[in-house]
């Protein structure tokens, strides 16, 4: 399938600030099942800084922007050809151990519920993953604006709510509460015209699977990453695999408009 | 040097200056207030004294009545008055720390023993100090602490930074000092010229430790004119507006020629400095003495800001 | 009890290394003592080394107490405590280059993979990432205590930032002042190059795209820390730039200082804030001490982080006790300085002989420092002991535990006149380019007779080290 993004995100600061620093995880994974047709990201006013890949394999790169400035807008627009790897991550290079994602954040703490949770499922270990993945999906309903930002896995399995963010956070948790390396992944997902077209950037889990290695799982979707998902990046948490993470200098008070395409390109 | 570290020598210098000014401030306010009060309409002198420092409004609502030892609490020891002799001297010396290694030896011996000193102060009672210990203490330590920068630093642009502070503070604190008559006096127009408007300035030249200079400079008789001409354009006077200004314009030319590098700091007391040197006592006479000083304050402020948009602010290009 | 060995005295009378200084000792009149005592004190408040106790409030100006009596070290006894030393940095480093790319040493199953890599102190943000010349700590402070004439024990490493030098170099130049004569009757090696050796490592580490002389800045939290005065003394003696936070920010491709002529490039940055407040774009995201996006430049290769983010991993309590091994793995040499014999409470047969020896132990927190939450059996009350009996049940995890070693002891000067005190020894090995490690170090005394601990925040002193020339 070849997925076509256009995702602009717009930051606006209500008095000038004294220049803005962003880390971008905004490329596509190199691994089996995603290739690269064309790709560019551009920040309005920015000076590109240093990029590297870092431990997990992904691209990390750095932008400045030097102020005053009252706005900013990152563009991402690019094309991407995939195949369907049934959630297995292939072809993908990276120094960290799997063993060093069972480490706990805090918005990824299992607490006495999502221990009961990760409890309850049972069998060898891909089967474990998926009856994670699907209790997960039982115990938090899909339901926009019911969580924020900094909303913690134990808090959204209490409320009974939230969005994709809240899924792989709570898989997370349950995984590793199982003792199974888990760990955040942000892209994209092409919706396709049946509805399901929530959150087109997009949200998963990936949990170490011994054996197979690195299994995608999206609760909030009920399935395994197929061809419509574009892989960028991947961390402990939310904030750890943010695709941009960005950081102003001064009192202006920031506000956020971010746009997302995705589409499927006509063959 | 980082920006940081220029800002704290500058500001080191700014609180020793205003420390000196808050004892003289003390000094004017005692010697006037020895002469008896004259008749109905006349202001209170310790409340002139206030307004022109600036705090009437902090001072009330902390301490209520106008009262000698208020007012020493508050010019000397107040901590929450930030022009106090205590606050300042704490600044000062915390920016000197913060900047230890910029400093000479014997500067921040200076400044720490003087610290130390203050502190002693503190905790001496205040039956056992007398309002001229006080200013004589300050005025002693922030020479002493002074004269170890001319004698000792380096002239480099730590120096420049310093003395651009110094120079600063001294303008606008001599332009503050001089307007308290214009709070003690107005609108009394009728005791201009007489014999306690003659005392009233002679109480500020004493203030500005200045009485004997302009004896012998001017000789005679003193007068209104010839006090404004001394303290605000005779450049033979050590705290004359014209001779801070001209410090100033000494130092931002060094900074200017060492970095190769013209600034608007520059500029702009470039053009203070030719206007006064144009000035005739008359002009000044005529616009009024509140309003010239009120504007020569303002221009103080901007250049102020200036050379902290040049320099200090970090964001320089 | 315990017998001490005392480094001035054995059966044979004075050890060579104190020969000429017990005619000093015992030709001091008691006034000039004291009056020497009040001189090292006045020089220290005047030149304001003073420190600030951790957590315990009270005066910021505290002085650490110093003792006039030197501990001295033979010039044979120091080559040895060199290589060791050395050894143990090039083992710790090249630990740290392993386990940040493909942990060798742990897939040669030679240390457990969880201890590494679900360590507080593993930073996954440096992984994959090589620092220039693949150096991780640059300043290792290896703690030390000596039990015999020829027995050293390594107590701990401080693989990031160890602190307590300026005390190394103001010891010495104090003793200079007060004692010229002394220093003309031995042959004592000088440590003051300390400062230019530490300036010409950090240089060596620049990155390796930065063009000519390097700009090194040292990165403080700022005036308020308790070692400030130790940071502003490096600068000063390094003739380099002091710098908080603030004073630096990022932009392209490097990191740059904010100064009165405008933006000046910064290559290496020595820092003496922790690893989660350097960036609060990849670490805590609360930090005002650090600057947002430096470790994006860092791991580009844009500027030198000294020591660089992550290195706590090898200085662990937990991960101590596997330093000889790495010895072995890295270096195929045998280690020249022996760990003290320790026990890990979160190994179940081990927890079980700790808590039934808890009277003869030193227990220890695996992240704790500064002798703060540490138990020392033979000195501690029954409610003390049993206090940590359930501390180490509860989480046996969080703790160590270590035989009370019999630390030597060097004569003290005390109110009585001198007085045998416990001491250790802390050298500060510099890895760039090359290793150096100057023939000194701090010498802390625990000036509490008896006592054991050391630490200047539990009342321990200081001393002026001495190596003699060959």
């Amino acid at each position: 399938m070849k997925i076509q993004v256009d995702h602009l995100t717009r930051y606006h600061y209500d008095q000038p600030v004294r220049g803005v620093v962003q880390s971008h995880r905004l490329t596509p994974s190199r691994c089996t099942g995603q290739r690269v047709v064309r790709w560019d990201v551009s920040v309005s006013g920015g000076i590109k800084g240093g990029g590297f890949r870092d431990g997990a394999g992904d691209w990390v790169q750095a932008w400045t922007v030097t102020g005053p400035v009252s706005e900013i807008a990152v563009q991402v627009r690019g094309e991407v050809s995939t195949t369907d790897q049934s959630g297995v991550l292939r072809g993908h290079r990276e120094t960290i151990p799997s063993v060093a994602w069972l480490r706990a954040t805090s918005p990824t703490r299992a607490d006495a519920a999502l221990t009961e949770l990760a409890q309850s499922a049972t069998g060898d270990a891909l089967t474990l993953a998926h009856a994670l993945a699907d209790a997960v999906a039982d115990a938090i309903a899909y339901r926009p604006g019911a969580t924020h930002a900094h909303t913690t896995a134990a808090e959204a399995l209490a409320l009974g709510e939230g969005v994709c963010q809240d899924h792989a956070h709570a898989l997370i948790a349950c995984a590793r509460v199982r003792d199974m390396p888990a760990r955040y992944v942000s892209g994209y997902l092409f919706a396709d015209a049946q509805g399901n077209d929530h959150e087109a950037a997009h949200a998963w889990a990936e949990v170490w699977v011994d054996g197979l290695g690195w299994i995608g799982f999206d609760p909030a979707n009920r399935c395994c990453p197929d061809d419509r998902y574009i892989r960028l990046g991947a961390g402990s948490d939310a904030r750890a695999a943010a695709p941009i993470r960005g950081i102003a200098r001064g009192s202006g008070v920031e506000s956020l408009e971010v746009t997302v395409a995705v589409e499927a390109v006509q063959q | 040097m980082l920006s940081r570290t220029a800002s704290n020598l500058y500001w080191l210098a700014r609180y020793m200056e205003r420390a000196e000014t808050a004892a003289r401030f003390l000094e004017v306010g005692a010697r006037i207030a020895l002469v008896p009060n004259v008749g109905h309409g006349y202001r209170n002198e310790w409340d002139a004294l206030l307004r022109a420092a600036g705090t009437s409004i902090q001072f009330a609502q902390k301490y209520g009545e106008p009262i000698q030892r208020n007012i020493e609490s508050h010019f000397f020891f107040d901590q929450e008055n930030e022009s106090s002799v205590a606050a300042c001297l704490t600044r000062a010396r915390e920016n000197g720390r913060i900047v230890r290694t910029a400093l000479t030896a014997q500067v921040w011996d200076a400044l720490n023993t003087a610290y130390q000193e203050l502190r002693e102060l503190e905790r001496t009672p205040r039956s056992e100090l007398s309002l001229s210990q006080l200013t004589d203490w300050t005025m002693r330590t922030t020479a002493l602490i002074r004269g170890t920068i001319d004698s000792t630093q380096l002239r480099n642009d730590n120096y420049d930074f310093l003395h651009v502070g110094y120079h600063l503070e001294r303008a606008d604190n001599t332009a503050r000092l001089l307007d308290v008559k214009y709070y003690v006096l107005l609108p009394q127009v009728e005791f201009v010229g007489s014999g306690l408007d003659n005392y009233q300035w002679m109480t500020l030249l004493r203030a500005m430790s200045a009485h004997r200079a302009f004896h012998w400079a001017y000789g005679g008789e003193v007068t209104a004119a010839r006090i404004a001409h001394f303290l605000i354009l005779n450049p033979q006077c050590p705290r004359a507006l014209i001779t801070c200004v001209d410090g100033l314009n000494t130092h931002l030319e060094r900074l200017g020629r060492g970095y190769g590098r013209r600034t608007p700091a520059q500029s702009a007391a470039r053009q203070m400095l030719a206007r006064l040197a144009e000035t005739e006592v008359a002009e000044i006479f005529d616009v009024g003495l509140h309003e010239f000083l009120s504007r020569f304050i303002d221009e103080v402020g901007a250049v102020g800001q200036k050379v902290h948009d040049s320099y200090l602010s970090g964001d320089v290009r | 009890m315990i017998d001490f060995f005392n480094e001035m005295y054995d059966a044979g009378g004075v050890r060579p290394p104190y020969a000429k200084l017990r005619d000093w000792m015992d030709t001091m009149p008691a006034e000039l003592r004291s009056l020497k005592q009040a001189e090292a004190e006045a020089l220290f408040r005047r030149i304001g080394i003073t420190f600030a106790v951790y957590g315990e409030g009270g005066d910021p100006d505290r002085l650490i107490p110093f003792d006039m009596f030197p501990r001295v070290f033979a010039h044979a006894e120091w080559r040895r405590l060199e290589r060791g030393i050395k050894q143990r940095a090039r083992a710790l480093n090249a630990f740290l280059a392993d386990v940040y790319d493909r942990g060798e040493i742990v897939r040669a199953g030679r240390i457990p993979k969880r201890l590494v890599y679900l360590n507080e102190a593993y930073e996954k943000a440096v992984a994959g990432i090589r620092p220039p010349k693949g150096v991780y700590s640059h300043i290792v402070g290896i703690d030390l205590v000596r039990t015999g004439p020829d027995e050293f024990y390594v107590l701990e490493d401080n693989c990031r930032t160890p602190s307590g030098v300026s005390y190394m170099l103001e010891n010495r130049e104090i003793m200079m002042r007060m004692f010229p004569d002394l220093f003309g009757a031995n042959r004592i090696e000088p440590v003051d190059s300390y400062p230019s050796l530490l300036r010409r490592t950090l240089a060596s580490v620049a990155p390796e795209k930065c063009p000519g002389d390097p700009t090194v800045v040292i990165l403080t939290p700022g005036h308020f820390n308790s070692a400030y005065y130790e940071h502003s003394f490096l600068a000063d003696l390094m003739g380099v730039e002091l710098v908080e936070g603030q004073d630096l920010f990022v932009e392209g491709e490097h990191v740059w200082m904010r100064t009165t002529r405008g933006p000046e490039r910064v290559d290496v940055i020595y820092r003496r804030i922790d690893d989660p407040f350097l960036d609060p774009l990849c670490f805590r995201p609360d930090s005002m001490l650090g600057v947002p996006g430096l470790m994006d430049v860092y791991r580009a290769g844009g500027v030198a982080i000294a020591s660089a983010p992550g290195a706590g991993v090898a200085d662990d309590k937990a991960i101590y006790c596997y330093v000889p091994e790495m010895v072995r793995f890295y270096l195929g040499e045998e280690p020249i300085l022996e760990n003290v014999p320790t026990w890990q409470c979160a190994k179940p047969d081990e927890l079980k002989h700790v808590l039934a020896n808890l009277p003869e132990l030193v227990v220890k927190e695996v992240h704790g420092s500064g002798g703060y939450g540490m138990l020392v059996g033979p000195k501690a009350s029954k409610e003390q002991i049993e206090a940590f009996r359930a501390k180490l049940t509860e989480q046996p995890h969080n703790y160590i535990a270590q035989p009370t070693l019999a630390l030597s002891t060097v004569p003290t000067f005390v109110e009585e006149g001198v007085a045998p005190r416990h001491v250790d020894l802390r050298p500060y090995c510099l890895v760039g380019e090359r290793i150096e490690l100057v023939p000194g170090g701090l010498t802390r005394v625990a000036l509490t007779e008896g006592s054991l601990v050391v630490n200047s925040s539990q009342g321990g002193g200081v001393k002026d080290t001495w190596v003699m020339a060959e």
